[in-house]
This record gives C-alpha cells, sequence and structure tokens, in this order.
C-alpha cells in the first residue's frame, strides 16, 4: 500500500474513532434525558429534574467534544478524499448539508435553550426543548448513517461519462435498505453507551455512600435501558445486519467470520487467529454448524469462503477485522450478561445492595465504548478494498496532491490535539462527577 | 440551475462570515476591552448561547457547497491542504476556550483560556481573510481540476504565488480589522458601562484604520485580478454590492458617533455582506479562478454536479433554510437585551 494512501487512510480513522466517543454517548444520553424529564413532569418530582441537570452538565461537555472534533470531518472529505469527493459529493453531500440544515441547527438551538432556558420555559416548554435536542441528535446520525450505507451498499445513482457519479434518486438515497438494520443498530448501541455510563456514575454514588438516592436512580434507568438496548443490538438488529452483509458482501462475511473455503454447514468460530498465508483459522474453538444456521436458518446451508472470490475483492486487512468483529461480539454478548443480572437483581430488590454487582456495573462502562469502535471497524473494513462498495476503491479516492509528507505532519497534529483535548476532557468528566448532583432546593 | 446554487453558497457563507465573525471578532478584541473576570466573562456571555450555532452555518455552507459543486470542494480543500489543517486546529482550540473556560474558578485557568480564545480568533481572522485572498488572485490549477499550494514563494501575486503574498496578506489584514470593529460593535451592543464605551472607541479607532485599508483593496483587487473590472462592466447592475458595502461602511461611523448601537451594527454587517458579495459577484461565472491558463478555471457551470441533484436539493434546502433562519430569530430574541457585568463579589 502507497504509504500516501495508508497516512490518509489513519488520520481519517483516527479523527473519525475519536470523535465518534462523544456523539455516541451525547446521542444515548438524549434518549435517557427525555426520559428523566418525562419523569419528572409525570411524577411532579424535583428528584428527576436535578438528576436531569447533573446528565445535562455531562451532555453539554460532550457535545462540546463531538461539536469541535466533529468539524474536521466535514472538512476531511475534501481535505484527504479530493477524488472521491469529486466523484461522489453529489450524492453525499446531500445528506451531508442535510445533516448540518436539518439537525445541527435544530440541536444546537435547542441545546442552548436545554441548558440555559430551564427556568425562563417553565416544565412543560423545557421538557419540550429536550425532546428537540433528542430528535435533532438522532436525526444527526440518520443522515451520517445514510452517508455510510451508501457507501457500504450505493443505491439510487448514475454514473456519467466522465466517471462522477450523480444522483439520479432523493429517496432512493434516503431509504436505502442497508440504513434501516445499521440505523437502529447504531442507535441502539448509542443508548447502551449511555446507559452503562448512566448506571457506572450511579454505581459509584451508591457504594462511595454519597449521593445515594440519586445513585439509584442513576443505576435504575441505566439497567433497565440498557437491559432493553443491549437485547435489542443482538436481536433483531445484529442478526438482520449479519444477514445483509451475507447478501451484499459474502466475501466480507467469509473473512469477518475467518471462512476461508465454502462449507455445507460451516461453523461458528468463536476463537481463532485467521492466517492469510495459508488460508486458513489458527487455533479454533468453534461451535459447528452455526455459522449457516444463524445465517441462513438452515443447519446445512452454504456459505461461501474467502477462496471463492479473488483476492483483489478480498479486505485489505483480514487479521483486524476477524478480531475487531469477534471483539464487537464477545464484548455484546459479556454486555448482555451484566445487565440482565442486573436487571433480574433490580427486580428482587437486591441490586442497591449487591456491592459485587455494583462494583461490575461501575466499572465495565469502557466496554460499550470499545464494543461501538470495533463494530465500526468491522463495518469499514469489511467494506474494502471499496471506499464505495463495487464503484471505487479506496486507493482511488485519496487526494492525489496532498503528499505522505504533509499528511504525517497533521496526523501527528491531530494525535497531540486530541491528545491534550482527551485529558481534558477526562478532567472535566471527573469534576463534575465528583461534585455530583446539585442538592434540593430549599424552598 | 448552477448559478441559483452559486447565490444561496454565496449567501450561506456571507451569513457564516457575519454570525462567526462578530463572536471571532468579540475573540480579538477579547483581551484589550475586558479587563477583569466579570467583564471577561460578560463578553463570553454575550456570545455563549449563539456562537455555537453561528459555526453551524460554516458547517451548512461546506456542506451545500459540497453537494453543488463537488468538483469546486474537491480541489479547493486539498489544494489549500495545510492552511485549512490549521484552521480545524484553531476553531477546535478556540471553541474549547468557549466552553471550558467556565468549569473552573481560578484565575490561572481564565487567563489560559482567555489568550487561547483571543489568540484563536485573532489568528481566524486573518486566515479568512487570506483565503478570501486566494480566492480572488485565485490558484495554478492543472489540467485534472487540482492544484497544491506551497505557504509562499516570492510574496508576489504573479503565477508562482504561495498562499501568503503581499495581496492576501493585505486582504487577511483587512480581514481581522473588519471583524474587529464588528465584534467590538456586537459587545457594545450587548453591554454597558466601561466596557461598553472601550468596545465602541476600539470601533472608532478601528474606522479609522479601515478606511485606508478599503481603499487599498479596492484598488489593488482589480489590479490583481482582472476578472473583477470584466465582470462589473458585463453586469453593470453589480455595482449595487459595492455601494451597498460603501453605505455600510459609512454607516458603521455615523450611528457609533449618534450612539445607535444596533443600527451601527447592523451597518457592519451591511458592510460585510456587501464586500463579500461584490467578491463573488465580481468572481461569477468563476468560483476559483486559474492564475495561469483561463481556460482551468472552475467555473459555476464545470464543477457542479447533475441537473437532478441541484433540482432536487431545492426542495429540501428551501424549507431547511427557512427553518434555520427561525431559529436563529428564535434564539437572538430569546437571548435579547444585554448581558450585565456582574460586581467582582459575586
Amino acid at each position: 500500500m502507497d504509504s500516501a494512501l495508508a497516512i490518509h487512510r489513519l488520520q481519517f480513522a483516527f479523527t473519525v474513532t475519536f470523535h465518534y466517543i462523544f456523539p455516541q454517548l451525547t446521542m444515548g444520553l438524549a434518549l435517557l434525558l427525555v426520559v428523566l424529564k418525562t419523569m419528572a413532569v409525570r411524577t411532579g418530582n424535583e428528584h428527576y429534574n436535578q438528576a436531569a441537570r447533573f446528565w445535562a452538565k455531562i451532555f453539554a461537555i460532550n457535545f462540546a467534544m463531538g461539536v469541535v472534533t466533529g468539524i474536521p470531518m466535514e472538512f476531511q472529505f475534501g481535505t484527504n478524499w479530493a477524488r472521491f469527493s469529486k466523484a461522489a459529493g453529489g450524492v453525499i453531500g446531500q445528506t451531508l448539508a442535510m445533516e448540518g440544515m436539518f439537525s445541527f441547527f435544530l440541536e444546537s438551538t435547542f441545546l442552548g435553550l436545554f441548558v440555559y432556558g430551564e427556568e425562563r420555559l417553565g416544565p412543560r416548554l423545557h421538557w419540550f426543548t429536550s425532546v428537540c435536542v433528542f430528535l435533532g441528535s438522532w436525526l444527526s446520525g440518520y443522515f451520517i448513517i445514510a452517508t455510510d450505507a451508501w457507501m457500504q451498499h450505493p443505491v439510487g445513482y448514475a454514473t456519467g461519462p466522465d466517471g462522477a457519479i450523480a444522483l439520479s434518486s432523493l429517496t432512493g438515497l434516503l431509504t436505502n435498505p442497508w440504513i434501516l438494520w445499521q440505523y437502529t443498530h447504531n442507535m441502539l448501541a448509542a443508548v447502551v453507551t449511555a446507559s452503562f455510563v448512566m448506571s457506572a456514575v450511579g454505581a459509584f454514588y451508591i457504594l462511595a455512600r454519597r449521593n445515594v438516592a440519586f445513585g439509584q436512580t442513576f443505576v435504575r434507568v441505566g439497567v433497565i435501558s440498557g437491559a432493553i438496548a443491549t437485547i435489542l443490538l443482538l436481536f433483531p438488529t445484529g442478526d438482520q445486519q449479519g444477514k445483509m452483509i451475507a447478501l451484499n458482501q459474502p466475501v466480507t462475511l467469509a473473512a469477518m467470520e475467518g471462512l476461508f473455503s465454502a462449507e455445507n454447514g460451516a461453523p461458528l468460530a468463536l476463537i481463532g487467529q485467521p492466517d492469510t498465508e495459508r488460508g486458513r483459522l489458527d487455533n479454533v474453538i468453534a461451535i459447528p454448524k452455526m455459522l449457516s444456521f444463524l445465517t441462513y436458518r438452515r443447519w446445512e446451508a452454504e456459505i461461501k469462503g474467502l477462496n471463492d472470490f479473488p483476492r483483489d475483492q478480498w479486505p485489505d486487512n483480514i487479521p483486524l477485522l476477524y478480531f475487531s468483529y469477534h471483539i464487537m461480539v464477545g464484548l455484546g454478548t459479556l454486555l448482555i450478561a451484566v445487565t440482565a443480572l442486573s436487571a433480574i437483581l433490580l427486580k428482587l430488590g437486591r441490586l442497591y445492595a449487591s456491592r459485587a454487582m455494583l462494583w461490575i456495573l461501575m466499572l465495565a462502562f469502557p466496554f460499550p465504548y470499545i464494543a461501538t469502535t470495533a463494530g465500526w471497524m468491522t463495518a469499514e473494513l469489511g467494506r474494502q478494498p471499496w471506499l464505495i462498495y463495487g464503484l471505487m476503491r479506496t486507493s482511488e479516492g485519496t487526494s492525489a496532491r496532498v503528499s505522505a509528507g504533509s499528511g504525517i505532519f497533521t496526523l501527528l497534529g491531530f494525535l497531540g490535539l486530541y491528545a491534550l483535548l482527551g485529558v481534558l476532557f477526562l478532567f472535566l468528566i471527573w469534576r463534575e462527577v465528583e461534585h455530583g448532583p446539585e442538592p434540593a432546593k430549599t424552598a | 440551475m448552477p448559478t441559483l446554487w452559486f447565490c444561496l453558497v454565496a449567501v450561506m457563507l456571507a451569513g457564516y462570515v457575519i454570525l462567526d465573525g462578530f463572536d471571532i471578532g468579540a475573540g480579538i478584541i477579547h483581551l484589550f476591552v475586558a479587563k477583569n473576570d466579570a467583564e471577561r466573562r460578560a463578553v463570553l456571555a454575550s456570545i455563549g448561547p449563539v456562537w455555537d450555532g453561528n459555526e453551524v452555518w460554516l458547517l451548512a455552507a461546506g456542506g451545500t457547497l459540497y453537494f453543488a459543486f463537488p468538483g469546486l470542494y474537491a480541489s479547493s480543500f486539498s489544494g489549500f491542504y495545510l492552511a485549512l489543517m490549521i484552521v480545524l486546529w484553531l476553531l477546535i482550540l478556540r471553541g474549547i476556550a468557549i466552553e471550558f473556560r467556565s468549569h473552573l474558578s481560578s484565575e490561572l485557568w481564565h487567563t489560559f483560556w482567555d489568550v487561547i480564545f483571543a489568540g484563536a480568533s485573532l489568528l481566524l481572522a486573518i486566515f479568512y481573510g487570506t483565503a478570501l485572498g486566494n480566492v480572488v488572485r485565485g490558484v495554478p490549477i492543472e489540467a485534472d481540476g487540482y492544484f497544491f499550494l506551497a505557504l509562499w514563494t516570492n510574496l508576489q501575486p504573479g503565477p508562482d504565488a504561495g498562499i501568503i503574498d503581499w495581496y492576501t496578506v493585505l486582504i487577511g489584514v483587512t480581514a481581522l480589522v473588519a471583524l474587529t470593529i464588528h465584534g467590538a460593535l456586537w459587545v457594545a451592543l450587548k453591554t454597558d458601562g466601561d466596557l461598553q464605551a472601550r468596545s465602541q472607541a476600539v470601533a472608532r479607532r478601528f474606522w479609522f484604520i479601515m478606511l485606508p485599508l478599503v481603499l487599498a483593496i479596492s484598488v489593488t483587487s482589480f489590479q490583481v485580478q482582472p476578472l473583477l473590472l470584466r465582470s462589473f462592466e458585463t453586469y453593470p447592475w453589480g455595482a449595487i454590492f459595492p455601494a451597498l458595502s460603501a453605505s455600510g461602511f459609512i454607516g458603521v461611523l455615523l450611528f457609533l458617533k449618534r450612539r445607535r448601537e444596533l443600527a451601527a451594527f447592523l451597518s457592519s454587517c451591511t458592510f460585510i455582506l456587501g464586500l463579500l458579495c461584490s467578491a463573488a459577484m465580481g468572481l461569477y461565472p468563476n468560483l476559483l479562478p486559474s492564475n495561469g491558463d483561463a481556460a482551468r478555471s472552475l467555473t459555476v457551470a464545470s464543477v457542479s454536479t447533475a441537473s437532478y441533484g441541484l433540482r432536487i436539493g431545492l426542495f429540501w434546502f428551501v424549507p431547511a433554510f427557512a427553518l434555520a433562519l427561525a431559529y436563529s430569530v428564535f434564539v437572538y430574541r430569546h437571548f435579547a437585551g444585554k448581558v450585565g457585568v456582574e460586581s467582582p463579589g459575586r
């Protein structure tokens, strides 16, 4: 791989991965804030408003980080991926412009009102602003997924004589069949991240014997929403996405599963290491016939292997793809176990007293972030060697005039700047958690 | 149809410069007009609820440019690679400074972020001006529609120019002064007392620095880019834009003297709008002129997307634009009025 291409890819991968740490929390938290505000309006209990105010502060810090790290994403389409932008900007520019016009204005307007305007607005209108923030952020997610879905599964376009790809159906672009399961899967993952963060803070408060009433609320809301979302993440959304990949990107499925030769009744590898030189999976622990069943609901169904496809169609980093996918699935399973167990204890009324479970909840919050990152790596590495699946190879999309040296310079710049931002972010979040929710106002 | 989108993109960009321009301007004067922590908090409070929304105009304008003229987006963004990356880093630092300053009540912490905020704002104003200068002067577009500009070469706006030459620097300095005045008028509008008086003094002083700069760029721009003159000859009605700009410029001083804060700020908006429209009008139908072979210039027709995309885009763009305007009006009304300078004791 020529070095400029590698650096452009690394820079985009790094900046987008770092960026997505923040929106995955804000999108999930936006929903949980609506839940808290709704509970406040329903019960008339000021406790839930205080809880919402605390999470609004966490939200605002994350939102600011999401905004400043998001601007480079739009710029980089032009700066680092000029040939891709020239060819496909007429299509994906639509969804990106719509994101700016429809969701960013909505989000930034109502977040300002949500954070600064509670006293002036009154409870009902303040509840309404939380709903608008939720809508804005989920709409934003929709337009980004629509953009990625088009790169995974291009629809609604026509190719002109000069190689330019022109939009031929906006409704086609916005109702791409790829969107439905990718969007729901991704948004549920965001809810899982927010649920785990909320229950981790709650567990910390209970264990530290501070703000215990708030701690219990956070754990309860986090565990219930987390239990629902983790299960929906597996079924139907994860399951359906797997089927879509089997149908539209069979070589990607083979690489994800480390399946080299076609099999009737293909096994599901739980553990193993793909060896692309020798074309086999080493150190395997597998469930026989499970992959065929999961994909086609038939034990003897045929699954195509990597060897059925020419090598130049293989994803270009099969081990990384394989490991990403397995880490996502493994952690997803773990998260289901944690939330299910917590939910049962909650139902039995024993969760708040179970220090072992609270310790697990407190320490589990990084795993949804890792699982989400691994999931996105699976999606994007699985798309390789294509930038637009079947239409444009990644190597054809970079900026022809931007040298590897310029790329290294800016990649290092982003690494340094984001390292500082990361430290600053953790410091400020820690301060908010340490400070805790404001105690009840005396009337 | 591409011409209509040219106008829409120009409006979006002008909207961005006018709106984010005043909060950048507030950043430029931040250290000079606000003498203590309470006053600095007042400057930040005057832009706090709106700066983020103002920056959305950049993203929305970028997105609109991207889908309407993908060829331009690709060529110019990759051609100005290094300069744009620095702009990105400045935008990041500036946003963080505004948002995170208030999180700690330590004097050192505040001073640190105040300096970052002011420095990033100042550099952004110069960079934006320099960028505009580059677009007017033209860039060495090659046969495939791409180019890559060195940061500087011989400092002459000739065919071998880099990003920085005497002309683009002149435009950069002009932008700095224009946004300084713009930001000072905003702060004057939103505050009272000493802070307001100091801001108005800054605006007045910089107006007299601006005067020779306006004359200089008016003359040199026509010299550096002959296309401008040709365009105004073809479309004589285009002269309303420079006239609009001039009237706004004069209005700034008149209303400043009469202490009509809102009118002075709006005059500054008119001034900036007129300048940007003059530049857009003068370049039309070019989006990015070539400073070598004129046939390589990126024009409205050569880099626009296919007509279906432009047509269908109008269907959602018009209602979305109306919504965006409605939100903006709502926010500015909701947060209308002065922000008080809290006494240091609180």
